[in-house]
């Protein structure tokens, strides 16, 4: 790699497919995927990780892709919006999507999914919340609401998005448990450092 | 008056048989593509350098380092952008002249071969300024200010009956109060953007717009170029809430760009350019004095409004209008005064006007409930007018006493007189309050055309825009219903102005002014199709209508308006002054409704902005720059999922054939109308403590709430 | 965002050499902050030293009875391990009180110190600051300032510190390593940010090219009972206008331990040495700590339109160390390895 160079050639393997870039320095992953990529679910609402429609699972964790630079993200797994589905079957979070109309204008919806995808991985790794109280019962919805509060809805659709969420939830999603045994995603007690001794393969 | 056909439906589970919308699947697959995601061949990227004065001039402005960037094409600047034709909009004209009229305002346009280098050449300009000194803050005294015109009353003291003065010095009981509302932002999630391509002598424009036609006339205008010419689409449109409304700069600049440079260019505006360019709600103060007798019975009523307009627009926030026809009261007046100050242009938000004046004259409805000891549900009936006091006319339907009480029941409304800070659970305190909701009922002309292929499939095309509230999917449904044909047999073209001419998204006259088309269409396309005893030919049949001699032959006899009821219950953080929503329920009479799940979507939607906007929205005139510096998604704070747990939206059936074929008046504001005041008043019930000053905040509550 | 050389060193000293303490070199962990402020162009990095593949990603028991946190651990693996539930429950609760799920997946400990004020002037390069542009003026002490601060502030400058977690870490007393140039070394978390004074621009005391590696946590026993309070505007994402970090052992109705922080009030973690100080042997009593709070907060200068984050911190406080005083459950009663 040149030193002094402001471009760098990445692999970023999205949706289960290596993709070769020569990456500008200054590209986030948002970007590189809707501009390079022509995956353009991903929305770029702000720009800077305060609205969270650019939501995208990276190593199985959600994360916001405007503040990612692809040179950063060099062998990372992405998944995105249209790697959620599978031949034609929604995943389950889509399903519930649609059926409880938790989006109007649809353009915070595919980083709502993701970012739901996500939260229930989270949910289901036991990792706790600002809500969450380990005296008290689980407030499911309540949960769910502090946890989707990263991604902002302006048509305002959080009350269906809530009951989608949640029961997408009851039925947890096959590509979500498989993920999980594979490793990628989220769990408590797993720490990003354990893998980051591998350069190149740290489970971002 | 129609009394209402059977009890409100509960619609609170979403599970409704009513269809799902038409393009949900696009977009829970991502696929469905907005104005920024075309990318045509040779597609470059554009960045817009705002100004950092207020006021003044451009003295000079070096491109040289600019244009030095890697990937730089252009920079486009009023000394080589193309001249433009003239508007009746003067935020269009961009580029033409170095004068400055507000902060934010764009003084030049960076294009490039990638988004990277199209921000590194923006950021490389380099403009030099002669500052004047600024006005930004209203100042109703100053020799500029005036009261508005009514364009339906031309009293140079606004609109006024009856004796107010005479009339609110008699009265028993006197409210005389001043709310305050401050610049909101609409903020929809997708940036306005536009991808513009020219060839062959055509332009065809990608725009994020509530209303493609729209922007295809003013681009004619500008560019003085036939229609025909001219295409713009708006197939999917991130919400827009009346900033996408008309046309705005970006696309102007798009189109310019394209030109320069000779490709394709994408301007997707950066999010916090947003707040100088493409609208807002104004700041509001409003005086309202309402004098009444003891039992709650309204003798006068002045709604007076201070605000502004730029100096490059004229839009103003009509806050006082719907004050002349909610409540009797003989003796009424509304005013609007302002001034042109050298701020960013005010326009359209959702339901301008009723959002912003519903808060303070609701407020001061439950500050005369208060004063009379009576209960706020039997104050508002007891001063329901018998037509519309502002016209005269009757009203073609108004059931906003069955709102007051059905929302009363299924909320568990407790009557009587407010008992303020009577309920507590450990440091909270908890409150509920109601307001009532309005907005006007009306409808533009439209086309629209229906074909019937040899199979029996049925297209509907007219270019009505789906900003989010589902105009395509109950377009197809008025369709299928007209030509008893099952909804998968329709399928529904919109978003281009080169399908047949339909108003603008906007004003909530999209279901009855384009429904009424279609419905036209195809009721006419069905006798068609009855009439025949052969097939169809390959071609086909195509119907093509036009509603502009239906809606001009509607009686004007009548005064059409929505209403509705909404409830709230907050509660109180003794200790910091937080206020957080529990609950909002929501009873609204808008004329059928056509699909129960968009619908409910829609009145639940807005009332999450009334929510937000009471709670949280924002925006600071900061008089050193003459901008509103809370212009990011951090600063300038919507409600997020977690400050809204529970709202709830029903509402009556009601039969009105005085509105149009399908009896809809239209739900797209209403639900936002009344909010603030519902969750104001409920804190006032919480703690004792009347905000007038949106949004509730912590420092309004936390000096009354008495020390620890 | 203009240009800029990255590398990505798998070692420390690779990482400081590969900085050399240029002035126009950044380090990036989660980049949150850091590409955000590229992109208003507030900073303008000519190298990005990528510091993920460092490795300081792991959260280790110290042989102390403490833990040592490697800077790139992620905001949301530390909230949730189980030893920092335990045995500081307060750094937990302060993680999970700030951000999103989505940022704090990002971010990492170290940028989460580090991330600069959110203060709406430094973050509008149209605009002077004094901490972006020195010399340039502060227009927030006369212009929006509600966010801003109450205690040290200077002339120049009125900036709050925005992270919650750092609240917290202060509270406990935790130390922040660092590899500098000339080596390592130590700085305990209450002495890492400055107050603005005659030089705003200076958010630190680190030097150019200082690596923040880890963050080590003593044993605090009193910690087992502590607790992370925030006013926000919205319920939630969105930063404080005022929060508490508070630990408390009380015996006998007598304080015996205590340790306060309070957040979104200064350019620092604001560390309540006053108010601790009178609170030690005290009667654990509302009377007391708002005696105590309220000498804490003596010192308040507050501006035209903050002046409500007095009573709101004072009311945060007492009712986090009541809350505290009045909890029965006894001190590591969830610690997984105490229970061992």
């Amino acid at each position: 790699m040149d030193r002094l160079s402001h471009a760098t050639a990445v692999t970023l393997h999205v949706n289960g497919v290596p993709r070769d870039l020569v990456v500008d320095h200054r590209t986030t992953v948002l970007d590189a995927l809707r501009e390079h990529l022509d995956l353009t679910g991903a929305k770029k609402g702000c720009d800077h990780g305060q609205c969270g429609a650019c939501t995208v699972l990276v190593g199985g964790r959600r994360m916001n892709s405007c503040l990612l630079l692809a040179v950063a993200q060099d062998g990372a797994e992405i998944t995105t919006i249209e790697g959620l589905s599978e031949g034609g079957r929604l995943h389950p979070v889509q399903e519930a999507f649609l059926e409880r109309d938790a989006f109007q204008c649809g353009y915070c919806t595919p980083g709502q999914i993701c970012s739901a995808v996500g939260a229930l991985e989270e949910m289901a790794s036991g990792w706790p919340s600002a809500v969450t109280d380990p005296d008290r019962a689980t407030d499911r919805d309540a949960e769910i609401r502090e946890r989707m509060s990263g991604n902002i809805c302006r048509c305002g659709a959080y009350v269906n998005i809530v009951a989608a969420v949640g029961d997408a939830g009851r039925h947890e999603s096959p590509t979500a448990a498989a993920g999980r045994r594979a490793g990628q995603t989220a769990a408590a007690g797993t720490h990003a450092g354990q893998a980051a001794d591998e350069p190149g393969e740290a489970s971002r | 008056m129609n009394p209402p056909k059977g009890a409100a439906r509960q619609h609170t589970d979403t599970r409704t048989s009513a269809p799902v919308r038409l393009e949900g699947r696009d977009k829970v697959t991502g696929t469905a593509r907005y104005a920024a995601e075309y990318a045509p061949d040779g597609r470059v990227y554009a960045w817009p350098i705002p100004a950092t004065i207020a006021r003044g001039k451009i003295v000079a402005i070096d491109c040289g380092q600019a244009l030095a960037e890697p990937g730089a094409i252009a920079v486009l600047t009023h000394e080589n952008a193309p001249r433009l034709g003239e508007t009746g909009d003067r935020t269009l004209a961009v580029l033409q002249t170095p004068g400055i009229a507000h902060r934010g305002q764009y003084v030049a346009l960076a294009v490039a071969e990638t988004l990277e280098a199209a921000r590194a050449t923006a950021a490389a300009v380099r403009v030099e300024y002669a500052p004047e000194r600024h006005q930004v803050l209203p100042r109703p005294d100053h020799p500029d200010s005036h009261v508005l015109e009514e364009a339906d009353d031309e009293a140079p003291e606004g609109w006024q009956r009856g004796d107010v003065e005479g009339a609110y010095a008699a009265a028993e009981i006197r409210i005389d109060a001043v709310y305050r509302i401050p610049a909101l932002h609409n903020h929809p999630m997708e940036p306005h953007a536009a991808t513009a391509l020219w060839a062959d002598g055509q332009l065809v424009v990608h725009d994020s717009s509530q209303g493609a036609g729209w922007v295809r006339q003013t681009l004619s205008e500008l560019f003085g170029m036939d229609r025909d010419r001219i295409t713009v689409v708006s197939e999917h449109v991130g919400g827009g809430f009346g900033s996408k409304g008309t046309t705005r700069p970006h696309a102007v600049l798009a189109a310019m760009a394209a030109r320069h440079v000779g490709r394709p260019v994408t301007l997707a505006l950066p999010r916090n350019q947003l707040a100088a360019v493409v609208g807002y709600r104004a700041a509001t103060e409003q005086r309202l004095r309402i004098g009444a007798a003891a039992d709650g019975r309204i003798s006068a009523l002045a709604h007076e409004v201070v605000s502004y307009h730029s100096t490059i627009g004229d839009f103003v926030e009509q806050a006082a209008k719907p004050a002349r026809s909610m409540y009797a009261s003989p003796h009424s007046r509304t005013s609007h005064r302002v001034g042109p100050l050298d701020v960013p242009p005010p326009s359209w938000m959702r339901a301008p006007g009723e959002c912003s004046g519903m808060f303070a004259l609701e407020s001061a409805m439950d500050e005369l409930a208060v004063a009379c000891g009576i209960d706020p549900i039997e104050l508002r009936i007891r001063n329901e007018p018998d037509r519309d006091p502002a016209s005269g006319l009757p009203f073609s339907s108004r059931h906003l006493v069955e709102c007051l009480r059905e929302g009363a029941r299924r909320f568990g409304w407790t009557p009587g007189p407010r008992r303020p800070g009577s309920r507590t659970e450990g440091g909270l305190l908890i409150g509920t309050g109601v307001a009532a909701s309005t907005y006007s009922a009306d409808v533009e002309p439209s086309e629209a055309e229906a074909h019937a292929d040899a199979s029996g499939n049925i297209r509907i095309l007219l270019n009505a825009t789906d900003i989010g509230t589902g105009a395509r999917t109950i377009l197809a449904q008025i369709a299928a219903e007209a030509l008893d044909v099952p909804l998968d047999r329709v399928r529904i073209e919109i978003g281009s102005s080169d399908l047949p001419y339909a108003p603008i998204a906007g004003g909530s006259t999209g279901a009855a002014s384009w429904g009424w088309a279609v419905h036209k269409a195809a009721t006419a396309l069905a006798a068609q199709l009855a009439d025949r005893n052969i097939p169809l030919s390959e071609a086909g049949l195509r119907m093509a209508v036009n509603t502009e001699a239906d809606v001009a032959a509607r009686s004007a006899e009548y005064a059409r308006r929505s209403f509705g009821a909404q409830f709230a219950e907050v509660q109180v953080d003794r200790d910091t002054g937080e206020t957080r929503l529990r609950r909002l329920l929501g009873v609204f009479a808008a004329g059928r409704i056509l699909n129960a799940r968009t619908a409910r979507s829609q009145f639940v939607g807005a009332m999450t902005m009334g929510a937000s906007m009471a709670l949280l929205e924002h925006s600071t005139m900061d008089p050193a720059f003459g901008d509103h510096p809370e212009r990011d998604l951090a600063s300038y704070h919507v409600a997020v999922s977690a400050d809204v747990p529970d709202i709830q939206a029903y509402w009556i059936e009601e039969e009105d054939p005085h509105l149009n074929p399908l009896g809809v008046k239209g739900i797209g504001e209403i639900g936002i109308v009344g909010t603030a005041a519902a969750v104001a008043n409920a804190v006032y019930d919480a703690t004792g403590v009347r905000v007038r000053t949106l949004p509730v905040r912590v420092e309004s509550l936390l000096p009354n709430l008495g020390a620890r | 965002m203009k240009a800029f050389r990255y590398e990505r060193p798998t070692e420390p000293g690779a990482a400081v050499a590969a900085h050399g303490g240029a002035p126009d070199a950044r380090y990036l962990g989660g980049g949150t902050n850091l590409v955000d402020l590229m992109k208003l162009g507030v900073e303008s990095p000519g190298l990005l030293v990528d510091v993920s593949g460092l490795p300081h990603g792991s959260i280790e028991s110290t042989t102390g009875g403490g833990l040592r946190i490697g800077a790139a651990v992620r905001n949301s693996d530390l909230a949730a391990d189980p030893r920092v539930l335990a045995r500081y429950p307060v750094l937990s609760q302060a993680l999970l009180a700030g951000a999103s799920g989505q940022l704090r997946n990002a971010a990492t400990v170290g940028g989460n110190l580090l991330q600069r004020t959110r203060c709406l002037y430094f973050q509008d390069v149209g605009k002077p600051c004094n901490k972006r542009d020195p010399g340039s003026g502060c227009p927030a002490r006369d212009g929006v300032h509600r966010d801003l601060a109450i205690l040290g502030a200077s002339p120049h400058c009125v900036a709050t510190h925005p992270s919650d977690m750092a609240v917290a870490l202060a509270a406990l007393g935790a130390d922040v390593l660092v590899h500098g140039r000339h080596g390592p070394r130590t700085v305990p978390v209450t002495e890492l940010h400055r107050l603005p004074g005659d030089h705003p621009e200076r958010d630190t005391v680190l030097e150019p090219g200082d690596l923040i590696t880890h963050i080590e946590l003593g044993p605090v026993p009193e910690a087992a009972r502590s607790v992370y309070r925030k006013a926000r505007d919205r319920a939630s994402f969105s930063f404080a206008l005022a929060s508490v970090a508070a630990a408390l052992d009380a015996h006998d109705g007598t304080v015996r331990r205590v340790r306060l922080a309070f957040g979104a009030v200064a350019a620092k973690p604001w560390r309540a040495w006053t108010a601790e100080e009178r609170l030690r042997g005290a009667p654990a009593t509302a009377e007391s700590f708002a005696q105590a709070v309220d000498a804490e907060l003596a010192a308040a200068e507050p501006l035209r339109d903050n002046g409500f984050k007095i009573p709101l911190v004072r009311n945060l406080a007492i009712r986090a160390l009541t809350d505290l005083a009045s909890r029965r459950d006894a001190a590591g009663d969830r610690d997984p390895e105490a229970s061992r």
